[in-house]
């Protein structure tokens, strides 16, 4: 251990730094392998003009920026990312706040809720589901003579609802269907953070007379900050990926009039014909705005946090 | 109660466990591009052939099994199949281009691969993609049939599969033109007769459809199911391919015909706003449905329209007999225009190492009169052989399901009539994107010039190197 000893000493140390390299190894090949080569030559390609017609090859030429050129001159790039921010936001709302409400109940020692672990097991299943499945669950139910829809003439409805043609019920579906699926793990990742703060400061701030929702705002958000900013940053990222959902439900058009179409819906548009010029342009765009996004949230809210964790 | 807990976890996760199993399980049997064990007793096929006897293996690449059971019936059972020879069946679903992905990514390896592809099956929207390329056999110069094997078969199942330069690529069973199938029921109620000659009558040319569509309407029946159905009547009468020589997409007058028709149809409550293949589409055909009729070819006819208008499907023990469903209420009439729907082709790969294997086959099931009589008498399906279908349609032959009604004399007086100059290879992308762009403007979520635009940029997308209209 101590770097300062006598030669014959060191001499015999056996320097444990090998192994911890030998035991990562695998991550960073796996990494190299799977992420980074793929990103580099994603960014690579995107300079390229490459397609098929056909059977055809066509390319690849260099083209320099004008996959970029043409992807914000021609495609509605900023209609599909616009799409993707409206259906996220519309998910993400509703999912930050029944889980945050589901965390303090279910963390409420004074609420003493029973079968608490049968409701955590429930509100989490539907995450295990497949999205695909799901939205062909969703699909189904929602025909035009689908359940859903019977249940609403028989309420003297005199025309189904066509709920896939109109631009608010696909949205809303797809939005509905993303605050289902990840509300659960949403609360599970809250509840870990509350359980994670010290009792006593609860107990404190009952003795001093405070509310519960007074606890609650003062007391246990400021806490679960960091743990806020982790759920955050994974849900924008998932949103901005969000893809298997909105394919299933709107198959693969984004319909109607495209208002449903993400950006890795149109990114998967353009596989077809394997145009991987264009594809990586869109996905080297994408990486971007992640990134920008992830670095403004991270430092929006860790910037205030540290100087809340000075001052303790 | 921590007990119970543990086995309410126990059981949860049991459940979530024979799901997730059962649900992958019958995912994955249709799917599977394993082949079906031959039951016709032939040779059985085998899953993974050894890599060095590609010359013993004859792979097959489709997208359905409606070839497989072809052949096993009628090549393998009358024992044409060579005893030393394999079948391999790859089968890939069409949905999403999947078929001719794997196909194509196949096809471009096929020089290295020492599993090589013999036959390959294409569809007409997509016939000239491969027609065009070397990877498909010329079949006279290459596998060797002669003019004289070809001689019964329909002149337009031939020019649809020769390319430019005059060669003939590929071969067919199967010819598919279109009719308009239907309810004998619901034409007596509102024209007074079902008899398919008086009918036609009614519906001899568009204006009079549209006349009786309102008449329909007045009765409460809807004249069409949805927005797809008289697509293919418009779309195989355009006067030019959708795609120019300068790589400009070309939308024809005829295909806005086909949705001014069908706005027209919808804001007045003509059609049932289904969409093609979609489960309230399959209802309107069955007993419940209050819809006229269907355009269909061939094969929809008595695979498709058959299996809808029983009311105890054929999985669940319900019989194809009079009394199960609308089961003979339907009849079939010539319809407005003529057209044809799909069809499938017989293309020999490039590099195939069963040349001789791939003649018998093209032969037998192509251009053999007595085999192709016997398909039509077994399935209903209309097979393209001039000579038999003749024979067939001036027989006492008749269909059961259409009320017996001699339906391939209709078929057989329809097929000549079949165009296929203006076919092109983007005619698949462009059905697909065309439909789908203008099922906005039905829908009235769009205007008619932004389902044009939104069409266009679905295209472009699809088919990079082509262009707007300036």
């Amino acid at each position: 251990m101590d770097e300062k000893g006598s030669p014959r000493k060191k001499s015999r140390s056996i320097s444990y730094g090998k192994w911890g390299y030998l035991f990562i190894a695998p991550f960073f090949l796996a990494y190299l392998v799977f992420s980074l080569i793929p990103l580099i030559s994603t960014f690579y390609n995107s300079f390229f003009e490459r397609y098929m017609v056909g059977l055809d090859l066509i390319g690849p030429t260099f083209v320099g920026l004008e996959n970029y050129y043409s992807l914000f001159t021609q495609g509605d790039f900023s209609k599909y990312l616009s799409n993707t921010f409206i259906i996220w936001i519309l998910g993400f709302v509703p999912q930050l706040l029944v889980s945050l409400l589901l965390a303090a109940w279910f963390t409420d020692l004074r609420l003493r809720l029973r079968a608490s672990g049968f409701f955590k097991t429930v509100i989490y299943m539907p995450n295990l589901i497949m999205a695909a499945a799901f939205s062909m669950l969703f699909y189904t139910i929602f025909a035009d003579a689908g359940p859903v829809n019977s249940v609403l003439m028989s309420m003297g409805m005199e025309s189904p609802y066509r709920f896939l043609a109109n631009i608010g019920s696909t949205r809303g579906l797809i939005a509905l269907m993303n605050f289902l699926m990840w509300y659960g793990n949403t609360t599970i990742l809250l509840m870990a953070a509350i359980m994670g703060i010290d009792p006593s400061l609860f107990e404190a701030a009952q003795i001093d007379g405070a509310s519960s929702p007074q606890i609650f705002r003062q007391v246990t958000l400021p806490l679960i900050k960091p743990i806020l900013i982790y759920v955050m940053i994974t849900s924008l990222i998932g949103g901005i990926q969000m893809f298997d959902v909105p394919q299933i439900l709107t198959n693969g058009n984004g319909n109607p009039n495209r208002t449903s179409m993400t950006l890795v819906m149109y990114l998967n548009k353009h596989l077809f014909s394997e145009n991987f010029g264009m594809g990586g342009a869109v996905s080297v765009i994408l990486f971007l705005i992640s990134a920008v996004l992830s670095l403004i949230v991270f430092y929006s809210f860790t910037g205030k946090m540290q100087r809340g964790g000075n001052k303790a | 109660m921590k007990m119970h807990k543990r086995i309410l976890a126990f059981a949860m996760v049991s459940l979530m466990l024979i799901l997730t199993i059962t649900a992958c399980g019958s995912n994955q049997t249709p799917n599977a591009a394993n082949p079906a064990p031959s039951s016709q007793g032939g040779e059985p096929s085998s899953e993974t052939p050894p890599a060095s006897a590609s010359d013993k293996t004859l792979r097959i690449f489709a997208w359905n099994e409606e070839f497989q059971s072809r052949f096993n019936d009628y090549f393998i059972k009358p024992g044409k199949l060579p005893a030393d020879i394999q079948v391999e069946w790859v089968i890939t679903p069409n949905e999403n281009n999947a078929y001719q992905n794997k196909l194509d990514a196949e096809l471009r390896n096929q020089d290295s691969s020492d599993n090589k592809i013999d036959i390959f099956l294409i569809e007409a929207d997509y016939a000239a993609k491969y027609v065009d390329t070397d990877y498909s056999l010329d079949v006279k110069a290459d596998v060797g049939l002669t003019d004289a094997d070809l001689k019964d078969q329909y002149k337009y199942t031939q020019e649809i599969v020769t390319n430019t330069s005059g060669k003939l690529k590929g071969v067919t069973w199967q010819a598919t033109p279109g009719l308009f199938a239907y309810r004998r029921s619901i034409a007596k109620d509102v024209l007074g007769t079902d008899d398919p000659a008086e009918v036609q009558k009614y519906l001899s040319d568009w204006d009079k459809f549209n006349e009786i569509a309102v008449k329909m309407n007045a009765k409460g029946y809807r004249m069409l199911s949805g927005y797809d159905d008289s697509y293919r009547t418009f779309a195989n009468n355009i006067s030019a391919p959708w795609v120019d020589a300068n790589d400009v997409i070309r939308v024809d007058e005829n295909m806005f015909r086909w949705v001014d028709q069908t706005k027209d149809y919808t804001d007045k409550g003509y059609n049932n706003k289904t969409a093609l293949w979609a489960p309230e589409w399959g209802a309107d055909q069955g007993p419940e449905g209050k819809v006229f009729g269907f355009f269909y070819s061939t094969w929809g006819i008595n695979f498709t329209l058959l299996g809808n208008s029983l009311a105890v499907p054929l999985a669940e023990g319900g019989k194809a007999e009079v009394g199960n469903g609308i089961y003979g209420d339907y009849a079939v009439c010539e319809g407005p225009e003529s057209y044809y729907w799909g069809g499938t082709w017989i293309c020999a790969a490039k590099g195939s190492d069963n040349i001789d294997l791939v003649r018998e086959v093209m032969l037998t099931l192509t251009s053999d009169a007595a085999t192709m009589k016997q398909i039509t008498l077994d399935t209903e399906d209309y097979t393209n052989n001039q000579a038999a279908m003749t024979e067939i349609a001036n027989s006492d032959y008749q269909s059961a399901f259409l009320g017996g009604q001699n339906h391939i004399k209709m078929f057989a007086a329809a097929a000549p009539n079949i165009d296929m100059s203006n076919i092109s290879k983007y005619d698949q992308g462009m059905t697909e994107e065309f439909q789908k762009s203008f099922k906005d403007y039905f829908d009235g979520n769009v205007s008619r010039e932004e389902a044009l635009e939104n069409f266009y940029t679905a295209v472009i997308e699809k088919y990079p190197n082509l262009k707007k209209p300036a």
